[in-house]
């Protein structure tokens, strides 16, 4: 493992990335330690100040530290993204390898649900979804969730397909393991790499989405301090305090450029075949 | 062909089932119904005017008897009454299409006119200082949100350009120039991502055709390097681009909601906000089920061009 992981060291795109993801988990493990004040605190004299010494980001509409909002934000990004991938990838790959193992009817009906998920446009499908659940935190991460499995069963099934007639598959079945353990224990681990590739370029995407649907008011909800949320109320003052709207979208694309590096690596090394491509 | 064309219709149609299944049920897994929604906390209701309500939307009926009988209205097109406003939601939808569809045309035409040129470029170079600077600069846009990237722009250009997104709408018909220098702005935001994504797609597919042994036949034989690149490997490399264009125009189709949003746009994306946050139900079945039909047309439309374009697939 670790000698598969050394042209990952060698490249330094996938390092910058790396760091940058870092400098993210980190300020959100240690938001309330960095963060210069409390981030739902109102000082509504201090509204709307421009970026200063007390305040590098400046203030918002009530005064609050928009530094300190953009560091607590990190948390909101990073929980929504990796909650609502886990249940992706869990509940896609489980119906993935399921699917691609038994084949017959269990495999037509996944792929005909997993076809009529695929058939809606992926940030509707998430609008549609929070909608019904009503908005918030955790029901936006179920509409991601809900709109990424479909991805991780597709690529969880191909290689299934190929995995199943080989010899140490055949051995195992042969040897009387019963099909959990067979598709547990002697397929996934071989079925992993593009799983893993799918899961580091779906959390840019999955923190893209959350910032949408918070923008649009239907994710996270104030006064939690979301980016899609903080963009959303700098919006009515665009020309009098951009920097509402600066900071926080910045700190998207740092989170979203990290994985996005990350996982464009990933890809490379892991598919041998894309290298350099 | 004409086999592929009629199979590759009929094969639609259950997934189009399955959508509609879909979108009938998001609606009634709401908790608590529709007429507890709209009645709220607003006043007291008799038990006896709750049903009267129920049975007004149908909804006394068994599941199975509610989704024959809206499907049964859908497929004579008609897709419902607007709670809120009292008209058809398809008269609705058609009126603000023109825009939505505009702005999805004008974002793909962007992207395919910045991200191929620019993956030909990348391609060419491979492994040069130039090909890096591009690759990141395009992983760099596919991570800017686009509310954001739109927000941002209306913000240089109110600074720098003294210019501020028009406040209402104008057709194409109405005034070419005056639509253009409203479309033009959004188009940018909402296609940037998409050139990326057909950056890095014509890149790699023009690579692996440049490594293929009919291009080395191609040099052997002495063509020059433009010829070999523009008369034998491009047209080739770009056929996998096809069925890309294909699943942009989804990602596209939900990114009209945010860039219609920032700019004020009134198309069917800000329709569908609009109707969510108005709890106005048919409406917002309505809207996203005629956005995922056209989703799935425009699938269907790129298999078939695909199809046409490479014999493989009919045949295959």
């Amino acid at each position: 493992m670790a000698e598969a992981l050394r042209p990952l060291l060698r490249n330094r795109l996938v390092l910058f990335g790396t760091a940058l993801i870092l400098l993210v988990v980190l300020l959100a493990a240690f938001a309330d330690l960095v963060a210069p004040y409390d981030p739902t605190e109102m000082k509504v004299a201090d509204a709307l100040k421009r970026p200063s010494a007390p305040h590098p980001f400046g203030t918002d509409r009530f005064g609050r530290d928009v530094l300190s909002r953009t560091i607590h934000g990190s948390r909101i990004a990073l929980g929504v993204a990796l909650s609502s991938i886990a249940i992706a990838f869990a509940a896609g790959t489980v119906l993935g390898l399921v699917g691609g193992y038994t084949g017959g009817w269990p495999d037509l009906v996944i792929g005909r649900v997993m076809d009529v998920l695929f058939s809606f446009p992926t940030l509707i499908l998430a609008i549609g979804i929070a909608a019904m659940l009503g908005p918030g935190l955790n029901n936006a991460a179920l509409a991601i969730a809900v709109v990424y499995a479909p991805l991780f069963s597709r690529v969880a099934r191909g290689p299934v397909i190929a995995e199943r007639e080989k010899d140490h598959v055949v051995a195992a079945q042969g040897l009387g393991a019963g099909w959990p353990r067979v598709v547990f224990r002697h397929i996934l681990p071989n079925v992993l790499a593009p799983l893993i590739v799918q899961a580091s370029v779906s959390l840019a995407f999955a923190i893209l989405i959350e910032a949408s649907l918070s923008y649009l008011g239907l994710g996270t909800q104030p006064p939690d301090p979301s980016w899609g949320t903080m963009l959303n109320e700098g919006r009515t003052y665009l020309e009098t305090a951009p920097w509402m709207s600066i900071f926080p979208g910045l700190a998207i694309m740092v989170a979203v450029f990290g994985f996005n590096l990350l996982g464009d690596g990933l890809r490379d090394i892991l598919d041998p075949q894309l290298r350099g491509r | 062909m004409r086999r592929y064309v009629l199979v590759r219709t009929l094969s639609i149609l259950p997934t189009l089932i399955g959508v509609s299944v879909a979108v009938f049920l998001m609606i009634r897994l709401i908790p608590g119904t529709i007429v507890e929604q709209m009645i709220g906390t607003e006043g007291t209701y008799s038990e006896q005017s709750m049903r009267a309500l129920r049975a007004f939307f149908g909804l006394d009926q068994p599941i199975h008897v509610q989704y024959g009988r809206w499907l049964g209205q859908v497929l004579r097109g008609d897709l419902g009454t607007s709670w809120r406003t009292g008209l058809p939601v398809l008269q609705m939808i058609t009126s603000r299409l023109q825009v939505t569809l505009e702005l999805t045309l004008g974002a793909m035409l962007v992207a395919l006119a910045v991200g191929i040129p620019l993956g030909i470029v990348s391609a060419r170079r491979e492994n040069t200082r130039l090909d890096h600077t591009v690759r990141v600069v395009s992983l760099f846009s596919l991570s800017i949100p686009v509310f954001w990237q739109a927000t941002m722009l209306i913000l240089a250009t109110s600074l720098w350009l003294d210019w501020a997104p028009a406040v209402d709408f104008v057709s194409p018909f109405t005034s070419l120039r005056a639509n253009l220098a409203i479309i033009a702005l959004p188009s940018l935001a909402l296609g940037t991502a998409v050139a990326a994504v057909f950056m890095r797609m014509t890149r790699s597919t023009l690579l692996e055709v440049m490594r293929q042994d009919y291009i080395r036949t191609a040099r052997a034989k002495g063509l020059r390097e433009p010829a070999v690149v523009w008369g034998h490997a491009l047209k080739n490399s770009l056929i996998p681009l096809i069925t890309v264009v294909g699943v942009q125009v989804g990602y596209l189709l939900g990114g009209v909601v945010v860039t219609e949003e920032v700019f004020t746009l009134p198309g069917v994306g800000r329709l569908i906000l609009w109707a969510v946050f108005q709890r106005d139900y048919p409406l917002v079945q309505g809207t996203i089920l005629f956005v995922s039909l056209l989703f799935m047309l425009s699938n269907l439309l790129v298999d078939l061009v695909y199809a046409y374009v490479d014999p493989r697939i009919r045949y295959g």
